[in-house]
């Protein structure tokens, strides 16, 4: 109980990040480090058929030739992959059948974090959302599921779907981001854990939000979740996944995967509000978080759009990335990356067209506050088949403070004379003009900044689900607190 | 209700004020006229607390408090409010919102609980139709692509959602048309009460027709150096600035 009281006195001292506390329970761990054995160990802890502890260790022998990355614009220590864990559970014996087998302290972790889990609690209330809760290595809770069933959509933990519907997992995991792809997306293949599995029927419009909830609350444990979507001809699905941690001083890794596939006709909305323990004011502690998202647009007139507002974390590197295969499909990026203090963020998309008449959006806002520092990265690459290809890019960059850097990197490859790309770029900083206005009307410091700030986020923050829009609104005002005066 | 005595302020290190005395009571509407360069819109930003208008020597009190010390948004939570002669931008922000944001940030500080959203959106509406302002402006972005008569008309609409106790106008008439300066000055005639008190500041005797004031000042040379009633806005109009300006020289 000890860390706990701790925890709690640190979020009642800063009241910045109010996720911060951590939940006392028995965990059935790994030893730390990463080995063969590590790997067997963990597929065998979630009884995996083989053809998949192979694709783990195939994975596994070739991450350890890979080396990490070290082009984005990120500085931090040496990770040292053998002190991490790569396997926590909460004890909660067999898997749980139903809400009332989930233990009452996971329930009120997530009662805390505001995540609605108890389904007749989500009935009585406005939001319409089905909730697969992660915690640490394992999904412990998914509502709804037999609700989403009538409709044949399939909703559950990635590890059950892997004894469920193996033949789904088999054909299309590892379809888009491959177990080669990069370093962290191989080191993920070898050990993921948990994560969700969808999969939407064809001309099966999904009846409701569906919703995934990480949390890491074991110390010096990774967390390495994969996501997979499937949304067959004709289908629609908006998914959304929020994220916390505990405020811990030692810097945790998390290294996801997420994989959506769209046939023909069919729209993937996938929404993140990632709020990372993002280390405390001096840039200690905190999550590096290093995620690979990509969509495959297969079919024609298909269309994915990822919508993510990044607050947390000490390190952001992620490019959630759209491949346009099918003709007429369609691709968008709608971004708002925050950094305070020391946060590092750099971030952006992939826009790789291939089939004919293909477009992309991307709209990034990036606010840099304190000493950190926000790079957009973007790729937009035409391919010789992508006639009538399409792309606009928007990157807008405020700054707050003198102490605080945004840099625009933007890659462009067209290889057909008939695709078109359009890219703009501005960077500007909160003028003072703008907070005397605001002040003279009765508004402190940090409610202007917040005002502002979500202003200049409209374009992106009105692409979220309505239930998330507000909270959104709202942690861009709590993440930049202390950041003026 | 407002004291300033003996205001003396410098910006980067010049001296714009020179010992500006100035009473007002309540209900009270004072014009302020005078010449280019004569330290007007200094005041006004004095009052609202701007940062970079240093007071070197002198008093403000308003309704009993000296205000000298206090932030800008603790300033208007005490009632001031100031029609900016800039009116500034806000992208983004959409004019229902800023309202609702900069009232209740107002209600806050006296410790009232903030307005329920529809409620508000009603109440704002009844303070719509004098100054003609349509659903679709208060949609758009704070100022935005706004005209300058569309400008004008959003600081006053501002002003009658905050109901201050005192509002200063700086030259809420530069810029508009015959039209659009009769909305504005009917809308700002409508806000008068015997509670309210009104700083009008201008350089013409135009905007005195529409808001009649109860005692006309002339500030030259960083003070108040002529006091007199409505007549006086018209003897300006007629004569010029030009012996104020060599009086004060």
């Amino acid at each position: 109980m000890v860390a706990v009281t701790e925890t709690i006195e640190q979020v009642q001292a800063t009241e910045k990040y109010k996720y911060g506390f951590v939940t006392d329970i028995e965990a059935d761990t790994a030893p730390n480090g990463l080995s063969e054995d590590i790997v067997r160990f963990i597929s065998a802890k979630k009884n995996e058929p083989e053809w998949l502890l192979e694709w783990r260790l195939k994975a596994y022998r070739h991450w350890l030739i890979m080396e990490e990355p070290h082009w984005a614009k990120v500085g931090y220590p040496q990770i040292d992959y053998q002190d991490s864990c790569y396997y926590s559970a909460p004890k909660v014996g067999e898997g749980p059948d139903s809400l009332d087998d989930v233990d009452p302290e996971l329930l009120a972790t997530y009662e805390k974090l505001g995540i609605p889990i108890h389904e007749q609690e989500v009935l009585a209330g406005v939001k319409n959302v089905a909730v697969d809760a992660v915690f640490d290595s394992v999904s412990v809770a998914t509502t709804f599921k037999s609700a989403l069933a009538e409709h044949g959509v399939i909703f559950c933990p990635i590890s059950e779907a892997v004894q469920e519907h193996p033949e789904l997992v088999q054909k299309y995991m590892g379809s888009v981001v491959p177990y080669s792809d990069n370093f962290y997306a191989t080191l993920n293949s070898a050990v993921f854990t948990d994560g969700s599995f969808v999969y939407i029927p064809k001309g099966v419009r999904c009846p409701m939000e569906l919703s995934t909830y990480f949390r890491i609350n074991a110390a010096k444990t990774g967390q390495f979740e994969r996501t997979l979507i499937i949304a067959d001809e004709g289908s629609w699905v908006s998914y959304l996944e929020g994220c916390t941690a505990p405020m811990r001083d030692e810097n945790q890794l998390h290294a996801a995967v997420v994989e959506l596939i769209a046939m023909d006709d069919a729209e993937i909305k996938y929404s993140t509000v990632q709020n990372w323990y993002p280390g405390d004011e001096n840039g200690k502690g905190g999550i590096y978080n290093f995620v690979t998202k990509r969509g495959a647009c297969r079919g024609h007139d298909s269309k994915i759009s990822w919508t993510q507002v990044e607050t947390g974390s000490a390190i952001t590197w992620k490019y959630p990335s759209c491949i346009l295969q099918g003709d007429r499909s369609v691709g968008e990026f709608y971004s708002v990356a925050i950094t305070n203090n020391y946060q590092q963020a750099d971030t952006g998309t992939k826009m790789i067209h291939l089939g004919k008449d293909t477009r992309s959006k991307v709209i990034a806002k990036g606010i840099s506050a304190g000493k950190s520092q926000s790079t957009y990265r973007g790729l937009v690459k035409m391919m010789p088949k992508a006639d009538g290809a399409r792309n606009y890019t928007q990157c807008d960059s405020l700054l707050i403070g003198k102490e605080c850097g945004a840099h625009t990197i933007p890659y462009i490859e067209s290889r057909n004379k008939t695709a078109m790309v359009e890219h703009e770029a501005t960077t500007s900083k909160i003028g003072d003009d703008q907070m005397f206005y605001c002040q003279q009307r009765g508004m402190d410091e940090e409610s202007a900044v917040a005002l502002i700030v979500n202003g200049f986020c409209r374009d992106v923050l009105q692409e979220l689900p309505m239930e998330f829009a507000v909270e959104a609104q709202k942690l861009v005002g709590i993440s930049l607190e202390g950041s003026v005066g | 209700m407002l004291e300033i005595k003996n205001l003396h302020v410098t910006v980067d290190g010049k001296q714009i004020l020179n010992g500006l005395d100035l009473s007002m009571g309540s209900g009270e509407v004072h014009a302020i006229m005078g010449p280019n360069g004569a330290g007007k819109s200094t005041l006004a930003y004095v009052l609202a607390g701007r940062e970079g208008y240093e007071v070197t020597e002198g008093s403000i009190v308003f309704q009993g408090k000296d205000v000298l010390g206090m932030s800008p948004e603790e300033r208007a939570g005490e009632g001031l409010f100031l029609a900016f002669q800039y009116p500034v931008e806000i992208p983004g922000v959409t004019g229902m919102t800023f309202m609702k944001t900069a009232v209740n940030s107002v209600r806050a500080y006296r410790g009232e609980d903030p307005f329920d959203a529809m409620d508000f959106v009603k109440f704002v509406r009844t303070q719509t139709a004098t100054l003609q302002i349509t659903d679709d402006m208060l949609r758009r972005a704070v100022n935005v692509g706004f005209s300058g008569g569309e400008k004008k008309r959003n600081e006053v609409l501002q002003m009658a959602v905050l109901q201050p106790v005192l509002a200063v106008l700086d030259e809420t008439d530069s810029g508009l048309d015959v039209d659009a300066l009769r909305i504005v000055g009917e809308g700002v005639t409508a806000l008068r009460n015997p509670e309210r008190s009104m700083l009008v500041i201008t350089h013409y005797q135009r905007l005195l027709d529409y808001i009649v004031p109860d005692f006309v000042h002339v500030l030259a040379d960083g003070k108040i150096v002529r006091t007199g009633d409505k007549s006086l806005a018209l003897e300006l109009e007629e004569k010029g600035y030009a012996e104020f300006a060599a009086a004060a020289a």
